[in-house]
């Protein structure tokens, strides 16, 4: 079997710049690249046939095949230091929270090298008890506590080693918590006849050093193992054996008087929480760094539910949660790359990779050159929510997928792929294998759904959206969600129009407020989608492509944050459904999320709105009732995720509800916002609520935002050849927004 | 606890005229339980040819790996619908199910 994975290490790009292509390829000596302009998605036999045209490009050509490989799992580094390594006598603690004890060796903290059996290290054991292991390269020495810890409660583990008599004492000691599960301290004492060597080692969290990888890694070279799942918070190295007195007095938030001089590094992680700086606030600032995004901004050993948000008192927040499938950059080597020409039209690309049976897409967009428009409509790609849906596992795992679906999973040759790889990681659709939710999502590596291929979801439907712009004849130019977010207005400014993709559900508030301001100014908004602008988001302030998502308090959701961890961690901003910050998606957009199902899609009928004067030049053409009763989504323009209008969370009230959806299947809930009090009449069978808005209305200075509210729409689009309804009435809308000619102010009252 | 009465033929001649779409409350009840969530391996459909060809699969629970490749084929998505439903109604009420 062949296979093919790639990404790439832009997203998008302007003419006369790069984007290079990253590639592992097994089964075959060399695979076959192409750029290509991609037109539509493969979208089966009620779609238009699947059409990617080639660019012509010195990259188009056959590369030699090789392998490379992923280190997922998230650590700390403090980099070797004479002050670690020359320890002869030490203590090791920590307070730490293990989600997963008993499932295999891990590591908690040390300078241990598992290949080389040298240095120290406190770590778990295969039962899930506390271990101390102590090496000179040539023996080890282990001491355990022989109980297991309990998950997912916080316990003080420490371990003593004097270096002149031998002396070894391991501390496991369960926090009193809000539990009846009464757990007695345990303390072990023994000799080691091993003194430690840790000369050269790194000091690490949550991993051990398993040498040098000899290529680039997620840090430097170095090769780790043994990963921790759960919390390490106050970790704590003295250069000699404390008593148990000492250890309670270094595990304080300060170094207490009379250890000065003990004290090696005094780790304080809820210090620059939103960084990946481990900092040591002893005199000898031992700091270090998290690798591949454990999550911070989670609460701590001391955390009293007093507190919600971790900048009223970081002290409550000083805990990192590591997993051992955290992952930030996949770390690949550059295998082409693709010069964009200068006359390269913006618009979607991809780097389409064959090598015998295997196909794999390497989506990216091409911007308009810098500083100039190439049309009065700009396309904002969805890129936020590409993102946060990225290597989505979780709709593998279970027949819940088909429960909400209402169909069965289905899958095909990439998934397939993906699902031989667990080290391609994470979406935040998911949980951690601790059961925590992935609350951090990352571009940089390989994609199963990111492609105009498979489930039509997310990029895929959008693809229906380009290929309507490409028939539509007006140009487009391409912006981005990291566009919209950095720039803001400046971004929109000289469009007449911004079209959406089909489900643009994540957003900052960079993006909404730019958003708003462009519609203030006489700006015009074509959301074409469902459940749009639903979920807040935080970008890394400083890394590439990645996003954090806080599932807070409500909403259709995958998995929820836990207590006290509703603020980002990026940003500090409160997480969670806009909705809940006063920004539901109806004020943007006049619809909102209002239900979702997977098996079936509907239609719109027309209501009298439609026959409004203002609302007129929506309809030219257009005679029927019934519109978008066909589509390459399901059969129908109205489905799969939808969203309504309602003045009561922001839906202007001049807003023309010019149609409206009916007649969707059981699998169509109301969300649980919806939902206060469960009732069991809340699908679209039992539930008048249940339906898609197709809405327009005016903006200030001339503006108007016209909404599908649902995903399904783009599916329609493209049927008979755009000979179609919805066809007609999207391009007359596109046409009458494209043109600079402001609209009237709405009739007040 | 609802449990699927072997004898409603009805409902199989329903969802084999329409397996995706509204359904009767009966119905979906059945389905309800066809689709519950459990520890056992469950089928899926592998799109062997994009839109042309679906593939019967069983999955283990936890997406650890991909799924198992029957010989069982399908020309569309709905056939292997009304297939499945054939075989969890056997392995669910222990008899076959009444509609061919």
């Amino acid at each position: 079997m062949t296979g093919i994975l790639a990404y790439s290490d832009v997203n998008a790009v302007r003419p006369g710049e790069t984007v290079g292509f990253m590639v592992s390829c097994t089964g075959a000596e060399t695979y076959k690249a192409e750029i290509v302009r991609l037109i539509n998605p493969e979208g089966g036999p009620a779609a238009n046939p699947f059409r990617y045209d080639p660019v012509a490009t010195p990259a188009n050509r056959a590369y030699p095949a090789r392998v490379q490989t992923i280190d997922i799992g998230s650590y700390g580094v403090v980099e070797a230091h004479p002050l670690i390594g020359g320890l002869a006598g030490q203590t090791l603690q920590a307070m730490v929270w293990p989600t997963t004890p008993g499932s295999g060796r891990q590591a908690l903290l040390g300078a241990w090298s598992e290949t080389e059996k040298r240095g120290f290290g406190l770590m778990l054991d295969e039962t899930g008890a506390l271990e101390l292991r102590l090496g000179n390269g040539r023996e080890v020495a282990r001491f355990a506590t022989g109980v297991k810890l309990a998950a997912r409660r916080w316990y003080l583990v420490a371990a003593s080693y004097d270096a002149a008599t031998g002396q070894v004492v391991l501390y496991q000691e369960p926090l009193a918590t809000k539990s009846f599960d009464a757990e007695a301290p345990v303390r072990i004492e023994a000799k080691s006849g091993v003194r430690p060597d840790a000369a050269g080692l790194p000091f690490l969290f949550a991993a051990w050093h398993c040498g040098s990888a000899g290529h680039p890694t997620a840090y430097g070279t170095l090769r780790v193992g043994g990963h921790f799942n759960g919390r390490i918070d106050r970790p704590r190295l003295a250069r000699r054996a404390l008593d148990r007195a000492g250890i309670a007095d270094l595990a304080g938030g300060a170094i207490p008087t009379g250890l000065e001089t003990a004290v090696v590094a005094l780790w304080d992680f809820a210090r620059d929480i939103g960084s990946e700086t481990l900092r040591d606030v002893s005199a000898n600032r031992l700091d270090g760094e998290t690798v591949n995004l454990p999550a911070r901004a989670v609460t701590g050993h001391n955390w009293t539910g007093a507190v919600m948000n971790w900048r009223d008192d970081p002290d409550q927040y000083g805990a990192v949660h590591f997993h051992d499938d955290d992952l930030y950059d996949a770390g690949w080597q550059v295998d082409f790359a693709f010069q964009v020409p200068a006359d390269l039209r913006s618009g979607c690309y991809a780097a389409r990779l064959t090598a015998n049976e295997a196909v794999f897409f390497v989506p990216f967009f091409v911007r308009p050159p810098k500083g100039r428009t190439t049309s009065r409509v700009a396309y904002l790609a969805s890129t936020a929510t590409y993102t946060v849906y990225l290597n989505n596992r979780g709709r593998f795992g279970s027949l819940a997928t088909e429960l909400y679906h209402g169909r069965m999973l289905f899958m095909d040759a990439v998934d397939m792929l993906f699902l031989e790889h667990p080290e391609l990681g994470l979406s935040t659709y998911d949980r951690h294998s601790d059961g925590s939710g992935v609350c951090y999502a990352s571009r940089l590596r390989p994609a199963n759904n990111l492609r105009p291929t498979g489930r039509l979801w997310n990029f895929g439907c959008d693809m229906f959206l380009i290929e309507w712009l490409e028939w539509a004849g007006l140009g487009f130019d391409v912006l981005t969600d990291e566009d919209l977010h950095e720039q803001g207005l400046d971004a929109l400014r000289p469009y007449s129009v911004v079209v959406t993709g089909s489900h643009p559900e994540y957003d900052s508030i960079e993006m909404l407020d730019a958003l708003d301001a462009y519609l203030r100014q006489g700006g015009r908004l074509m959301y074409m989608g469902g459940n749009g602008f639903y979920w807040r988001i935080a970008w890394h302030p400083t890394k590439p492509g990645v996003i954090e998502v806080r599932r807070a308090e409500g909403g259709v959701r995958a998995w929820g944050a836990e207590p006290g961890e509703y603020y980002h961690s990026f940003t500090g901003e409160y997480g969670g459904l806009w909705r809940r910050q006063g920004r539901a998606p109806n004020r943007l957009a006049g619809v909102g999320f209002i239900s979702q199902g997977f098996d079936h899609c509907s239609y719109y009928r027309r209501l009298p709105a439609s026959e409004d004067p203002r609302a007129r030049f929506i309809f030219a053409g257009v005679g029927d009732e019934i519109l978008g009763d066909f589509g390459a989504l399901q059969g129908g323009a109205a489905g799969l995720e939808i969203d309504s209008a309602d003045p009561a969370i922001g839906t202007p009230p001049h807003a023309l509800i010019v149609a409206r959806s009916e007649n969707h299947s059981n699998t169509y809930e109301l969300v649980p916002e919806e939902v206060c009090i469960p009732h069991g009449a809340s699908n679209a069978v039992m539930n008048r609520q249940v339906h898609a808005d197709m809405v327009f209305f005016e903006t200030p200075n001339g503006g108007a935002v016209f909404s599908t509210g649902s995903i399904a729409y783009a599916g329609a689009l493209g049927h008979r050849n755009f000979d179609n309804s919805i066809a007609r009435l999207t391009t007359n809308v596109l046409r009458r927004f494209a043109d600079p000619a402001p609209f009237p102010p709405p009739p007040k009252g | 606890m609802f449990e699927i009465d072997p004898s409603r033929v009805d409902l199989a001649r329903e969802f084999k005229a329409r397996p995706y779409g509204e359904h009767s409350p009966d119905l979906q009840a059945v389905l309800n339980v066809m689709r519950r969530p459990s520890d056992n391996e469950f089928h899926v459909l592998v799109m062997t040819r994009p839109h042309e060809q679906w593939t019967l699969a069983r999955m283990r629970p936890g997406a650890k790996a991909p799924p198992v490749l029957t010989n069982t084929v399908f020309a569309s998505s709905a056939e292997a619908e009304w297939h499945v439903f054939r075989l969890r109604w056997k392995e669910i009420t222990g008899r076959e199910c009444p509609v061919e």
